[in-house]
């Protein structure tokens, strides 16, 4: 497939209509009707954005989702980092997200810290026959003996465990009493479990609830609780993102007493409950364990968005408001002493930028949150849509896209080629999967899960950074070379389909 | 504040600012209940002794940082060296959307790939519609020349059967009848990615050569003068291959490369997006059957492939992924062997290159140690390239290895005076590969990527040959085999030897005497 070259000044809403009839005339007609309620056009003043989200992916369609262990070990549970993360069945899934994710922390990697480690029971056939329990005590007393200093385990279930009948329950909890009350949490994010990584991330957040919180109920603070302490909940500190984030709390008065759960560890899951007030960002991933601790102990949240001077300026205010004048003021400080730098950085950038168009399909907050950022370089986001989004993160959406967005639930690769192709837009952000596709189509593009192995995109300091590479990205000299000369325009090779 | 937008800091340089490093100090101290330095430092040091080697090569259950895959990514590696095929993965999706990041990361490219996307439902009463849907639109959505079925360990474990599944699916219209669904179970608690790809290469062959399932006649093998050639899952298939076809042709010997993943992870940026490109087309794979003789470079990956082949009535001939001088005349005189044509004055001119570079640099090697792992065929290949330089291979691992294997690798060890203080670890991981770069330290260590974990713990320098490589980019495209390929191993090697005594002998006033200009 390739970029048609012709600009079109036609009213979005009318494209987008005949732009999707246009890609589902392609399915057979079940799957026709079944995608047909995930695609749509937001209209301004609808509640949502009128498209059907968490429902099955269809078979055989290239779907970008994942899986419940992704959302579990991959997402909440991975970067704690004092805890020993086994992936529990063969050995692939471990393999695969060893360290891809970027979740930085801190700490002497296999001696007291262990996220960009990859621990599995590489299940053998006779582990398939005979059930896995009793290698699991043996896995985990060798952890024991291997990384005395580990503060935690748990058991993340790969696919065969919840199919076999091993009793990763009962392991965890005989091998936690063997060790004096160590923390064991068994998972149960098999990845055939819900239709995609999102009911993973609910079971992480469940068993942080179940095998944390339970554990220390009514127990006092280990620290010394004051007014201003705050859980970063719902930051995977991508390069770095929950540091930069980190760093405006604290200027502003506010002290940080967890980090869920990039560069996290066991006593700040530990702590959060005697936190005063929980700050969401990954409202996916976390709300579970938020909504939680609300009911339980009575904490607040507040979600917020540190992409891009403008929705961070909102976000610092919004989280002041939970506080008094001390912190308000606090907020007010720091959003004046990086507006020179947020000015430059605009000035810098924006005439680069400006007018740019942008189609977006990521997971987590990022579809929606990331916008604001590229408004305030003067771009716009003309498409978008979530991997594992539900209804409620289409309903925040529609407080950030314009009029006339396309919007595609659990897009497929065959309608996300045709929907960039006909759209044309100057900037393509999404994964790994995606992006040599749309390069191969001439189209810049930038990974906003991983950053393209840059960031930190949170947060003041990260906005520059996110800056310069989108610039990067659309202004690099390489798209102006992908037409060959003595190639007509818009003719394609012989035998490639256009 | 150190951000700026003149000079943007990005994560290398900004967390090391003071205010950064302020924050994160206090957040340790504060809120982490760290551990004393003291006590951390005391199990570094024990983790680096001879006490801790033996109890960590007495683990029987924990596996820590393998060098291996599941038989899933080597699958889905084997089908797509195929004109116009879709790998289609049976069981649960996220599985699919691992192998396509993994396979991206390492080629810079995009992958192609489907999956049944089975959950609860499926699990409860298999996946025979998921297959029936997932084949329709695939074919209606993708409008592949052939569709390769492999399963997770998911559809394994409930015991979906492919072969009637895809006959139903075909009976329920969702392919035609004649449309070509090779299959193979490939469960991922069996072997490694390498029995992958040979499960799927071997379900293709098989398809098109004994009757299509049972709706086709039996191909009726009438022998011809051509060559089969089987690369194996490999990181640099795509140089690999094109060298390969390049010595082919200089032979002038009639070939088919089986699998040819050249062209797929090698597409041009040029405005269209090739969701197929190249591969062995699928009348190739038919007619491969009359081949005189098959080829496969890498033994391991193709153990039940070469044994139908061989059934068929063709010799069959492997190699351990040769590297190297000898390892390639060895190839070579194979393939003039079994095709009757000389060897030409090019290629001879070729192997007098590479061992005049050898001879060039072969004192900055002698005698230096290596540790080496990665796939079975792998070691062995580079093993025996380390020997022919002088160099010892002092540690050869391979997680997936065998006992088999590991007499492979002791038995070629013994062939040379080299080898004889070396070591082979069959089935240990990178956690084993620790303690014996702790306890038994060599000079240079061969691996992927991950690698670098051990590089920054024990101090011995990296080179990459391996997959995957995922943070030096472009690699796959220079070739390994052939005698051009040994001359890109020996250069990466060496460039190595010599970043590294240029490192060592870079402060001034202090060891800069041996800093050399010539060396």
């Amino acid at each position: 497939m390739s970029l048609n070259t012709k600009k079109d000044p036609i009213d979005p809403k009318l494209r987008n209509k005949a732009l999707i009839n246009e890609v589902l005339e392609a399915y057979p007609d079940k799957l026709a009707k079944r995608r047909a309620k995930h695609l749509g056009t937001f209209e301004e003043g609808k509640p949502d954005c009128g498209v059907k989200s968490n429902i099955k992916s269809v078979p055989g369609v290239m779907t970008i989702r994942g899986c419940a262990y992704a959302g579990s070990k991959g997402v909440v549970w991975g970067p704690i980092k004092d805890m020993v993360h086994i992936s529990h069945g063969p050995v692939g899934c471990g393999q695969y997200s060893w360290g891809s994710r970027r979740n930085y922390y801190i700490g002497t990697t296999g001696i007291d810290t262990f996220v960009t480690m990859q621990f599995t029971s590489d299940f053998q056939e006779n582990d398939i026959v005979f059930g896995g329990d009793k290698k699991l005590h043996k896995i985990m007393d060798e952890i024991q003996l291997l990384f005395p200093l580990n503060k935690g385990i748990t058991v993340q279930s790969e696919c065969p465990i919840g199919l076999i009948g091993d009793d990763i329950e009962a392991v965890s909890k005989a091998k936690s009493k063997e060790y004096g009350g160590k923390t064991i949490v068994p998972v149960r994010c098999e990845g055939f479990r819900g239709v995609s990584q999102s009911l993973g991330h609910h079971i992480a957040n469940d068993t942080i609830r179940d095998y944390i919180f339970e554990k220390l109920a009514g127990q006092p603070a280990a620290f010394e609780q004051g007014p201003y302490d705050v859980s970063i909940i719902g930051d995977y500190n991508i390069g770095g993102d929950a540091w930069s984030s980190r760093i405006l709390l604290e200027e502003m008065g506010l002290r940080v007493v967890a980090q869920w759960s990039g560069d996290g560890s066991i006593a700040e899951l530990e702590a959060t409950p005697k936190a005063k007030l929980n700050v969401l960002h990954c409202y996916r991933s976390m709300n579970y364990i938020s909504r939680h601790m609300e009911e339980k102990y009575g904490i607040p949240w507040v979600e917020y968005n540190f992409f891009g001077p403008s929705k961070i300026e909102e976000s610092l205010r919004r989280i002041a408001e939970h506080f008094d004048d001390h912190i308000k003021a606090g907020a007010e400080r720091v959003i004046a002493k990086y507006k020179p730098l947020m000015q430059a950085v605009i000035d810098k950038y924006k005439p680069r930028l400006s007018g740019k168009k942008v189609m977006l399909f990521v997971g987590g907050l990022r579809p929606r949150h990331v916008i604001g950022a590229y408004e305030d370089l003067g771009m716009e986001v003309v498409g978008t849509g979530y991997e594992f989004g539900h209804n409620d993160d289409y309903q925040r959406t529609t407080h950030y896209v314009k009029d006339g967005t396309l919007i595609y639930d659990d897009v497929t690769g065959y309608e996300f080629e045709k929907f960039v192709e006909k759209v044309q837009p100057d900037l393509v952000g999404s994964g790994i999967k995606e992006k040599y596709v749309f390069q191969k189509m001439g189209v810049p593009f930038r990974q906003m899960h991983s950053w393209d192995y840059s960031g930190p995109y949170h947060g003041y300091d990260g906005f520059a950074i996110f800056a310069r590479d989108m610039d990067m990205a659309i202004n690099s000299p390489v798209w102006a070379l992908t037409r060959t000369p003595w190639k007509a325009s818009g003719a394609t090779e012989e035998g490639q389909p256009s | 504040m150190t951000q700026s937008a003149d000079k943007v800091l990005d994560h290398f340089d900004l967390f090391r600012q003071p205010e950064y490093k302020e924050m994160l100090e206090n957040k340790r101290k504060n809120f982490e209940n760290p551990l004393p330095a003291e006590e951390i430092e005391r199990v570094r040091e024990w983790t680096k002794t001879a006490d801790y080697r033996e109890k960590n090569f007495a683990r029987e259950g924990l596996t820590v940082n393998p060098a291996k895959a599941c038989q899933p990514l080597g699958a889905v590696f084997a089908a797509l060296g195929f004109e116009g095929t879709l790998p289609f993965v049976h069981g649960s999706q996220g599985c699919v959307a691992y192998y396509r990041s993994h396979f991206s990361r390492h080629f810079k490219e995009p992958t192609s790939c489907v999956s049944s996307s089975m959950t609860e439902d499926a699990a409860v009463f298999g996946g025979l519609n998921n297959m029936v849907d997932g084949l329709a639109n695939s074919y209606a959505l993708y409008k592949p020349k052939m569709i390769a079925v492999s399963t997770t360990c998911m559809a394994e474990v409930i015991g979906d059967d492919l072969n009637a599944f895809i006959k139903t699916s075909k009976e329920k219209g969702s392919v035609p009848q004649e449309f070509d669904v090779p299959f193979a179970h490939t469960p991922a608690f069996v072997g490694s990615h390498v029995t992958g790809y040979d499960n799927v290469m071997k379900g293709i062959l098989d398809h098109f050569w004994n009757g299509k399932a049972g709706t086709a006649p039996k191909l009726e093998r009438a022998p011809n003068d051509k060559i089969n050639f089987i690369g194996g899952f490999d990181g640099y298939t795509v140089g690999n291959l094109r060298e390969i076809k390049r010595i082919f042709n200089l032979m002038q010997v009639e070939h088919t490369i089986l699998g040819d993943t050249s062209d797929v992870w090698d597409t041009p940026t040029d405005g269209h997006f090739r969701m197929y490109d190249g591969g062995t087309t699928l009348d190739e794979a038919a007619n491969a059957v009359h081949a005189k003789a098959t080829i496969s470079m890498q033994q391991y990956c193709t153990e039940k492939t070469l044994n139908l082949v061989a059934a068929q009535g063709q010799e069959v001939v492997s190699f351990n992924h040769p590297v190297g001088v000898a390892a390639t005349d060895r190839f070579l005189m194979e393939i003039a062997r079994l095709s009757g044509k000389q060897i030409p004055d090019e290629l001879t001119r070729e192997r007098g290159r590479l061992v005049d570079a050898i001879a060039d640099s072969s004192s900055h090697i002698h005698g230096k140690k290596f540790a080496i792992y990665g796939d079975p065929d792998l070691c062995l290949g580079l093993a025996g390239f380390l020997l022919e330089l002088g160099a010892e291979p002092t540690h050869v691992l391979a997680t997936n290895g065998n006992k088999e294997w590991a007499l492979r690798v002791h038995a070629l060890l013994d062939s040379s005076p080299f080898g004889k203080n070396c070591h082979v670890y069959a089935g240990k991981d990178l956690w084993h590969m620790r303690s014996l770069l702790f306890t038994e330290p060599v000079d240079f260590l061969i691996g992927n990527t991950y690698g670098k974990y051990l590089e920054r713990d024990t101090g011995t320098p990296l080179i990459r040959i391996g997959f995957p490589v995922f943070d030096r980019h472009h690699h796959h495209r220079y070739p390994v085999w052939g005698y051009q390929g040994g001359m890109n191993v020996l250069v990466r090697i060496l460039d190595k030897i010599f970043d590294e005594i240029d490192r060592n002998s870079n402060t001034p006033a202090k060891n800069d005497f041996s800093f050399d200009i010539i060396r």
